[in-house]
């Protein structure tokens, strides 16, 4: 059974279609894993038994022809699905079931992939760590005691700790890329339009972006073939002609032009960090592309951005949870006291800091000193990238200032705790698609990764830089099962 | 730039949070270390700079304007804290 779950995606696929495995085979294994694994605290909801009912039926009657063939898969608890509890990671979600599935998991369901349950997450996606959700936190598989990063944590988890082959996860600020670089994973932030945001809980509508997250290069490029789509249900999602990414992958990267940002070298960057950085740079080198030094001159600017940005559109989408229609609700002497009670009681700390945050940047007064400025500076640091991309055909920086830290380590400090996205939020400012790539460990033997950024719409470009340098780096994960009960 | 313990209650107010006095003691401290950082931009000159207000600027798209989920209304009032199967029921609002 044990060595089912080490497959990978695409071997898996080819499994199925070569009718040496069948889906309940695959599917269980995946469950009996994913139930010894409980320590981690991956799973917000199981739904191992619709599960296997369903790898059932497609066994039955297997259409094989599909992408995701009888595939068993969790995903981040921040995607509606229809007649499973959805939470968000929220006590004011805690109820919730949705009526309706998300466009990028009913795209995934169409494929012939099969639901193993909802991922923990930070509440609301807020967070670096995954120790804002109200579910508790994720253990990372690298080591005990270990954050797997945020907010797609339970996701980064899953997947290192192969209790699912692959999931979904979404990034604002860096929430997929951040916790692959910390699990040793691979997770790729799609270009903003790219994958519809219908029936994601929504955090920050002009930056929230649905992505992938695998084990491998290969099956990161055959999930985001499956998940991309132009949706009318959403009306920032862009009508584009997408690659097949994992048929059109090549690790043929010859001539390509790869830019190197020198703003990206940030006072205090740990040692091994530059040098795993380094080694990036001489593998593209030696897969023939060349090396370009290129200055994107407010990186420094998009972290306070960032955190103008966020929370006011966080304010307003958070409006909705007033404790009348759905979700959480306190007693309260009239309806005001209801909803402030209702908000209080069912939100965790940091989300409500940033609802407090938002709120203030967008009141009277205020707009113009704040949120106004901050979509000034947006559009300068739009324009470093715009400029950079008439020289070089992607970017290569590190995906973290440091590896995975301790649970515990920052949560007293929320402006510490969001430094640790000060290479990812750039990329979301500007809608641009990015991937991390596991590269290295660092003294402690825990994961390192490097980012790809890339032009709008150009994901085949990164995934294929990314397959180039797999290959030359061959990163192993190491995964002990420490905590296999 | 200094917010105070009386703005984080107007803040309180507004963004209809209840907030007891320890915790918004506790909230004066975090958003004035995160708006010590926010200040930054203060160093950029941005008066003929105009705002980023979306990254796909695409006109919307229209679609006409169809039911596509049916009967769900009980499924819905399921989800309400508080119902009469009829109906949402908040607090009484007039007295």
């Amino acid at each position: 059974m044990s060595d089912i779950t080490k497959q990978s995606l695409t071997e898996l696929v080819e499994s199925i279609k070569n009718k040496k495995l069948s889906s309940s085979e695959v599917t269980k294994a995946f469950i009996e894993r994913s139930e010894k694994s409980k320590v981690l605290n991956a799973y917000i909801t199981e739904d191992f038994t619709s599960a296997l009912d369903k790898a059932k039926k497609f066994d039955q009657k297997p259409n094989l022809d599909l992408k995701l063939p009888g595939i068993p898969m969790a995903v981040k608890d921040l995607f509606c699905t229809k007649n499973v509890k959805t939470t968000a990671g929220s006590k004011i979600l805690n109820n919730f079931v949705p009526t309706y599935e998300s466009t990028v998991t009913e795209n995934i369901w169409n494929e012939g992939a099969i639901l193993l349950g909802k991922l923990n997450c930070d509440e609301f996606a807020m967070g670096s760590s995954n120790e804002t959700s109200f579910f508790g936190n994720v253990q990372n598989p690298i080591d005990k005691n270990l954050v797997p990063g945020g907010s797609s944590g339970g996701s980064a988890s899953a997947v290192a700790g192969q209790l699912t082959p692959i999931t979904i996860g979404t990034d604002t600020g860096g929430s997929i890329r951040q916790p692959a670089s910390f699990t040793g994973t691979v997770g790729l932030k799609p270009t903003y339009g790219s994958c519809s945001r219908y029936g994601i809980v929504a955090f920050a509508s002009s930056l929230d972006q649905a992505g992938p997250m695998a084990q491998n290069v290969k099956d990161c490029a055959l999930l985001q073939e499956v998940i991309s789509s132009f949706d009318s249900k959403d009306s920032t999602s862009i009508d584009f002609k997408r690659s097949h990414y994992s048929k059109d992958l090549t690790n043929n990267i010859k001539g390509k032009k790869i830019g190197i940002p020198k703003e990206y070298r940030v006072d205090g960057m740990p040692k091994e960090i530059e040098d795993l950085w380094q080694k990036g740079i001489e593998y593209v080198r030696d897969c023939g592309a060349e090396i370009i030094n290129i200055s994107l001159p407010h990186t420094n600017y998009a972290l306070p951005t960032y955190y103008i940005v966020a929370p006011a559109e966080a304010s307003s989408n958070l409006a909705r949870y007033d404790g009348v229609k759905y979700g959480y609700r306190a007693n309260g002497e009239n309806l005001i006291d209801m909803y402030e009670k209702t908000r209080s009681e069912g939100f965790g700390a940091e989300v409500q800091r940033r609802i407090m945050i938002g709120t203030y940047v967008l009141s009277s007064g205020y707009y113009d000193a704040y949120y106004l400025k901050a979509q000034k500076v947006r559009r300068l640091i739009k324009n470093d990238f715009d400029e950079a991309y008439e020289k070089v055909d992607a970017i290569l920086t590190p995906s973290t200032p440091s590896s995975a830290f301790k649970i515990g380590e920052k949560t007293n400090d929320p402006v510490s705790m969001y430094l640790n996205d000060i290479f990812t939020v750039p990329v979301n400012l500007a809608g641009l698609p990015g991937i991390s790539i596991p590269a290295g460990h660092d003294a402690k033997g825990y994961p390192l990764g490097l980012q790809i950024i890339g032009k709008a719409f150009d994901e085949q470009n990164i995934l294929n830089i990314a397959f180039a340098m797999e290959e030359r780096i061959n990163f192993k994960n190491k995964i002990t099962d420490w905590w296999i009960e | 730039m200094s917010i105070d313990l009386k703005t984080i209650k107007h803040i309180s107010k507004l963004s209809r949070i209840s907030v007891d006095d320890q915790r918004a003691k506790k909230l004066v401290g975090d958003l004035n270390s995160i708006f010590d950082f926010i200040e930054k931009l203060n160093e950029l000159k941005t008066e003929n700079v105009k705002p980023l207000t979306s990254i796909a600027e695409t006109t919307l798209k229209l679609r006409s304007d169809e039911v596509q989920s049916k009967n769900i209304r009980e499924q819905i009032i399921k989800n309400s804290p508080q119902d009469n199967e009829d109906y949402f029921v908040v607090p009484k609002v007039i007295e």
